[in-house]
């Protein structure tokens, strides 16, 4: 479907100060790729709530970036992972106002609506995973109805 | 190394120690047309030699004290702070630190050739292996001082520029009677947040303050922990009997919250500080007058 293109990164996620290098990161990738002022915004935010639960929940992790081209538009697909306790029940990590810290719990559910693709994986005692994608110049991603 | 502690002649640390005090001027001299003295010291050689010599005394007085493979070792005491603003030196002018190590590690091979020459035509084979090892030890030792001092010197200034930050991101200054505004900077994680929301209670205190305007025009991000730490502020702020405003929320920050489904809720809002004041002093019934108008009232 599409193909691995350039540069990969991996970054670690071990303290707040690897937060802001993740963002930065990020900004830098996608500006450079070619999204908007709002997309970029939109990812980086993405990236900052997932960054964010991959360190408080997942005790620590790593960030990959990777640029992808599928005809003639690029993306950024963007890997977070951890060795944490993993989420027992997904469908409820990811509804909104749903927290098991003590956040607004709007971290997982609002990422999935900043971008355009979104999988995740965890089980308990294994880790999460949660991978998402952004494409330039595409349009949102209709909002599901629930 | 038998009897070490004795300092018998022939021992190595002790040929090492000789060989430093004898041959002082001439190892500073080589020393002085080596990159790292001759990068540092550029107004006059004199001073590289100087330099140079200070260092040989302080390596020759570890070596009397025969503790080569010592960094913490009183002899480095004198020369320390010297080697740190050399090291700190090539640092700035770009070098990597393998670089500066590297440099470091040249100032070995003139003094090994000195000392292999004074040694007697009749020195052991062992000997002389012995003698260089250790001088290799010492100067391998001389690095490390180096390395450390530019190593805590680095964290040091970290340290500093951590504390400057958290005090640069949070004035409030004072807009009108009753009207402060913070605005604020960069990345808002949990410290810098919490010196915030400090700051800006103390400063409704101190001024009575009734109206708080928070600006983020200076934050790149706003994520979930930004919006709760901001509605946190608010709330305290509430509590103190003054009414905060967020201003500052650019376009895409908005779209982004909107899909991220944050509400401020209650919070009055607006794009920019200009905004945020003119509904500021509109609660408080203040007008402002342009000159010409004959006192109209014009907003």
């Amino acid at each position: 479907m599409h193909t691995a293109a350039g540069s990969q990164a991996r970054l670690p996620i071990r303290s707040d100060m690897d937060l802001v290098w993740v963002r930065q990161h990020v900004r830098q990738a996608a500006a450079q790729l070619g999204f908007g002022l709002v997309d970029q915004t939109k990812l980086v935010t993405a990236a900052s709530e997932l960054a964010r639960n991959t360190l408080v929940y997942g005790g620590g992790g790593t960030m990959e970036t990777e640029q992808l081209v599928e005809g003639t538009t690029h993306g950024l697909r963007l890997t977070f992972s951890d060795e944490g306790p993993g989420i027992p029940d997904l469908e409820q990590a990811l509804s909104d106002g749903f927290t098991s810290g003590d956040g607004l719990g709007m971290g997982l559910g609002g990422a999935r609506r900043l971008v355009h693709e979104f999988g995740i994986e965890s089980a308990p005692g294994s880790g999460t995973t949660v991978r998402v994608t952004s494409w330039v110049g595409r349009p949102p991603r209709p909002r599901e109805e629930s | 190394m038998p009897e070490q502690a004795e300092g018998t002649a022939g021992v190595p640390t002790r040929e090492v120690r000789d060989l430093l005090r004898r041959r002082r001027e001439q190892i500073a001299q080589r020393w002085a047309d080596e990159p790292l003295f001759r990068a540092v010291f550029t107004v006059s050689r004199d001073e590289a030699v100087e330099a140079g010599k200070a260092v040989v005394d302080a390596l020759a007085q570890v070596a009397d004290a025969a503790r080569v493979e010592d960094p913490d070792a009183a002899g480095f005491t004198a020369v320390r702070e010297q080697l740190a603003r050399m090291g700190a030196a090539r640092s700035r002018s770009g070098l990597s630190t393998a670089q500066v190590s590297s440099e470091l590690a040249a100032l070995r091979p003139p003094v090994e050739n000195l000392l292999v020459a004074d040694l007697p035509e009749d020195t052991s084979a062992e000997h002389v292996r012995d003698c260089v090892s250790t001088l290799s030890v010492l100067m391998g030792t001389l690095r490390v001082v180096v390395m450390q001092t530019a190593l805590s010197e680095g964290q040091a200034l970290i340290d500093r520029q951590r504390l400057q930050l958290l005090e640069v991101a949070t004035p409030v200054i004072k807009l009108w009677d009753g009207i402060v505004a913070v605005p604020l900077i960069g990345t808002l994680d949990s410290a810098r947040s919490q010196v915030v929301m400090e700051t800006l209670l103390e400063s409704i205190v101190e001024q009575q303050a009734r109206y708080a305007i928070l600006d983020i025009t200076g934050v790149p991000t706003v994520d979930s922990l930004v919006a709760q730490h901001l509605m946190k502020t608010v709330a305290a702020a509430r509590l103190m009997g003054a009414e905060c405003i967020v201003s500052g929320i650019r376009p895409a920050i908005a779209q982004t919250m909107v899909h991220l489904g944050l509400d401020l809720g209650t919070v009055v809002t607006r794009a920019s500080l200009a905004d945020a004041l003119g509904y500021v002093l509109h609660q408080l019934g203040v007008g402002i007058v342009t000159p010409g108008t004959n006192g109209a009232v014009a907003r």
